[in-house]
């Protein structure tokens, strides 16, 4: 192994951030109670200047670790998308988690690890890198699930989500094994050249990519490897289900294109998954959204949502296009924006000793706090793809590279499930806008989540009135990168 | 005409900017800002179009006053705007049409005054850019958008039962939408990655998908028109939505189903058409005979009015699919009368509504003793109904029936039916609360109209009159877009 070889300067700014989170977990030892804010500003400054050094770099790939970690365009895009992602999310959650006494380091130090594993997951090129920035993820998340200690649900929910995300890791590792077994790498793009070059065993690889695929599947929440989904986010501290609905999509999203695209990209091995990403695409996109519609509970009904969006989204990946991979990109950029302003919402209406779980807890919100009801209007009708927001574009990008790719009846039953889909979403508007409030107590919003908020569904709607630059800039970094 | 001014983007624009002033007036602390706020946005907005009347050049053909904008770069869809003489009246129409409901809405709306004054601004713009859009993603954008501030007013300010009215309504519409989108979608791709429907028209389509995307596309206007059997949600929105709402929902959103049909399935799948153009008509007719005798037997003014737009609207689509120049010049004139009409209608309704809280024609009688000035306005208006001539009402569905006649003598005869059930259902509502004895204490303490009210009626009266009168000045701008879409119609595309 060539020392030379090593070239730590592409993964500067993961360095970083775990120098960081072991500079703030010491540097929280020394502070008390009535200072705990020096750490939570100093994680958020690293998330942002992490972010801004990842998106810092040419045009060119570069390869690190012997090539196991490459830092091309989408990795950039993907990395500060995730971690400005992580610094909403604490910024949204700083009142929520201060209320329920979980405004301690280990919060701060087990956000910035799962930054880091999902910045690993985003660069990997070898099955291994991914694989370690995976568990690097999981683990800082079954423990953030789970730092409630004295809360019946959040335990069984971190249980839950530990025991079946510890079979989905075993699944994928059992699939990694077999594509190991039939092209003896494990190097991304050696995998694709011996794939590419004939000579591989077509039966065991089609038996390791089955495994890939069911793993993966586990890890985006899509039928039928679902289950966790729904208990765990609703379970999970409001802070923490935000964190889990939000930034790891983008990490998956980059996890399934490595994997599937990049090594397993070859037209033989195409037909082959996309066949099975049909069948994911479509139950999540049923199951979802119609288990949405009897759903009682907010963060329940979101969870199920996630279901659904994350059908939509193989939908973009099984065009096995890069306009395709690139609609999914969008797709997903958008849906985590619009999601975590909708999670960011439930912990507004929360309060100390309070939960907002029910739907009910919406009621009259528009007599209550016009602005925000406004704006969680804004993002209802994202997440139901009505225009003139941005959920319209990713919808119509998707629909427009499945359509592309000659599934017209795919795209008919993408479009039926989405009426279904919009009935939960329009039922929150009626909630917010067509009923009276049960409870009177003014939302406890300070100005800086009440400000970003309104950035977010701002954001929705201004990339919905000019979508083209988010559009070309994921389109771009896909084709920079595969 | 003034070369490079953006006439169409004002007319699109000022009203959404106006209701964007109108909503940050806030609470109702400072509504009566808000009302006049949304009056000067609302005359503003009708002012600019007028400019388009007056460059209008009838003689020209295809579109005019266009626009083009590039605008998401990726999908090579651009902001791309341009009218024909159909969507310069229906624009007209709609300008005209949101004067009249922020002055309805004046005394009557009390609470949240600056989200309803700014919902209808907002729908008028969206909806003058469903009429000047030419992109297909465009024209999606707006026809979708115009979906939420309907659902909002239906469902905010309503009646008892709101909520159901508004659900139906926006998944009702949103059914047929999301399928024209894959329509819209497959059109794009088969056009080489082009949105733009002037492009779309001159395409290459076999049968098969010529008519899938007729389907698709006739799910989408046929819901919105409403054509008999997805007419249902219809009845429940107008009867619950405030006065506004069902003006709006009357005059102009039914319009974007018709418009539709003229903007996107005649030229686009002209084979399809041709060849399902039987089964329209049958439902067509249907919609005029049967739902006139639903009609007839409405006990709730507001649900007969509504029963009896379908019916008149079931003319507007016939007249479309006969393919010559007499049905489709009556349909679009009918669609612009059924505009004065029935929101003349709605607003009559809503007028005695504010005084006794009741749509029942039983709970009334003898109102001419107590508004004698309000009865003749009424007079006149169910005249219109009727299709007296000398009202709007005529005009339209005469063209239409002598249209009919040349195709088919029994067309005619079926559809000619309409003047006789229109007359029945309307003046005999008329009869039942207008004339007669004073029914009960809450007539006999009626006031008439006041000078507010007065105002919209006059101006709707003028209108009514004035196009039954002489109905030249529209015809005039339409001959020459009739001619290029039966042009587009003709011109076989297999």
């Amino acid at each position: 192994m060539n020392p030379a070889d090593l070239n730590l300067a592409p993964a500067a700014a993961e360095i970083f951030v775990l120098a960081m989170a072991c500079a703030i977990l010491v540097i929280d030892l020394f502070l008390n109670e009535a200072r705990r804010h020096v750490s939570y500003v100093l994680t958020i400054l690293t998330l942002v200047a992490a972010a801004l050094w990842a998106l810092h770099g040419g045009p060119e790939p570069r390869r690190a670790f012997n090539g196991m970690f490459v830092d091309d365009p989408m990795a950039r895009v993907l990395k500060a998308f995730v971690c400005f992602t992580v610094a909403a999310m604490l910024v949204y959650a700083r009142a929520y988690v201060r209320a329920r006494e979980m405004f301690r380091g280990e919060f701060f130090v087990l956000s910035l690890f799962a930054t880091l594993g999902m910045m690993v997951m985003v660069s990997a090129s070898h099955f291994l890198t991914l694989y370690l920035g995976l568990e690097l993820l999981s683990l800082s998340l079954y423990s953030m699930v789970a730092v409630q200690r004295d809360s019946g649900p959040a335990i069984e929910a971190a249980m839950k989500y530990f025991v079946l995300g510890a079979l989905a890791s075993g699944m994928l590792l059992y699939g990694f094994s077999m594509i190991y077994g039939a092209t003896g790498s494990l190097q991304i793009a050696e995998v694709a050249a011996r794939i590419a070059g004939g000579h591989v065993s077509s039966t065991l690889l089609v038996f390791g990519l089955v495994f890939v695929v069911a793993g993966l599947a586990f890890k985006l929440g899509a039928v039928p490897f679902h289950m966790w989904v729904p208990d765990v986010y609703q379970g999970a501290p409001t802070a923490v289900t935000l964190l889990i609905g939000s930034a790891p999509k983008l990490a998956a999203f980059a996890f399934v294109l490595r994997v599937l695209a990049a090594a397993l990209g070859a037209p033989a091995l195409l037909t082959q998954w996309q066949q099975m990403l049909i069948l994911l695409a479509v139950l999540s996109m049923g199951i979802g959204n119609v288990s949405a519609i009897a759903q009682t509970s907010i963060k329940r009904m979101l969870a199920y949502s996630t279901i659904s969006h994350m059908g939509f989204m193989l939908l973009g990946i099984l065009s096995g296009s890069l306009n395709g991979y690139g609609s999914a990109m969008f797709y997903v950029v958008v849906y985590v924006l619009t999601a975590a302003g909708a999670f960011a919402m439930v912990m507004v209406l929360s309060r100390r000793g309070f939960e907002a779980d029910d739907l009910d807890d919406l009621k009259g919100l528009n007599q209550r706090d016009p602005w925000l009801a406004f704006l969680l209007l804004l993002l209802m009708f994202s997440l139901a793809g009505i225009p003139p927001t941005v959920g319209f574009y990713a919808k119509l990008a998707v629909l427009q590279a499945v359509i592309g790719a000659g599934f017209v009846w795919l795209a008919v039953v993408a479009v039926a499930f989405a009426l279904i889909g919009a009935f939960y979403y329009l039922r929150v508007v009626k909630l917010m806008y067509f009923d009276d409030p049960q409870d009177a107590t003014p939302l406890p919003a300070t100005g800086d989540v009440r400000a970003l908020l309104s950035v977010n569904a701002l954001l929705v709607l201004a990339l919905g009135l000019l979508p083209g630059g988010l559009m070309d800039l994921c389109q771009r970094a896909i084709q920079g990168s595969l | 005409m003034l070369l490079g001014f953006p006439l169409l983007s004002l007319a699109i624009w000022v009203p959404i900017v106006a209701g964007v002033v109108v909503i940050a007036t806030g609470s109702d602390r400072s509504a009566s800002a808000a009302r006049w706020l949304a009056l000067a946005g609302s005359v503003l907005g009708f002012l600019v179009t007028l400019p388009l009347y007056a460059q209008f050049d009838p003689q020209a053909h295809g579109m005019q006053f266009q626009e083009v904008v590039p605008w998401v770069p990726r999908f090579n869809i651009y902001y791309r705007l341009g009218i024909d003489g159909v969507s310069l009246l229906l624009i007209l129409l709609n300008a005209f049409t949101t004067v009249l409901v922020v002055i309805a809405g004046w005394r009557v709306i009390q609470s949240r005054v600056s989200q309803y004054m700014a919902a209808f601004l907002l729908m008028s713009g969206l909806m003058n850019g469903v009429f000047s859009a030419l992109d297909g993603a465009l024209f999606y954008v707006f026809f979708e958008g115009t979906l939420i501030p309907m659902f909002i007013v239906i469902g905010v300010w309503g009646g008892p039962n709101r909520v159901y009215a508004a659900i139906k309504f926006f998944l009702y519409t949103l059914l047929g939408s999301l399928l024209t989108l894959v329509a819209f979608i497959y059109l794009y791709n088969v056009a080489d990655g082009s949105f733009s429907l002037l492009d779309w028209y001159k395409l290459k389509i076999g049968m098969t998908a010529q008519v899938l995307i007729f389907i698709a596309f006739m799910l989408a206007f046929a819901v919105k028109v409403p054509m008999w059997p997805v007419h249902t949600w219809l009845p429940d929105a107008h009867v619950e939505a405030p006065t506004g709402g069902s003006v709006v929902l009357a005059a102009i959103m039914l319009k974007l189903g018709g418009y539709g049909f003229i903007r996107l399935s005649l030229p686009v799948v002209p084979d399809a058409s041709h060849a399902l153009a039987g089964f329209v008509i049958a439902l067509s007719l249907i919609a005029v005979i049967y739902i006139g005798l639903v009609a007839l037997v409405q006990t709730d003014m507001k649900k007969l009015i509504a029963y009896s737009s379908i019916s008149h609207m079931g003319f507007v689509t016939m007249g479309l699919f006969l393919f010559n120049p007499l049905g489709l010049q009556g349909a679009v004139l009918q669609m612009v009368s059924h505009g004065f009409v029935s929101g003349a209608l709605f607003l009559c309704v809503g007028v005695l509504y504010d005084r006794m809280h009741s749509r029942l024609i039983t709970d009334y009688g003898g109102v001419v003793n107590t508004m004698p000035v309000f009865a003749s306005f009424f007079m006149l208006f169910a005249m219109a109904n009727s299709g007296l001539p000398g009202t709007s009402g005529f005009v339209g569905e005469l063209l239409v029936t002598l249209g009919a006649m040349s195709v088919n003598f029994w067309y005619a005869a079926l559809v000619a039916t309409s003047l006789v059930f229109g007359a029945a259902y309307t003046l005999w509502m008329y009869k039942r609360v207008v004339f007669g004895a004073v029914a009960n204490g809450h007539v006999a303490a009626l006031q008439d109209i006041g000078a507010r009210e007065a105002l919209f009626l006059v101006l709707l009266a003028i209108a009514v009159l004035g196009m039954g009168v002489w109905p030249q000045p529209m015809s005039a701008v339409l001959n020459n877009s009739i001619q290029d879409l039966l042009g587009y119609a003709a011109q076989s595309k297999l």
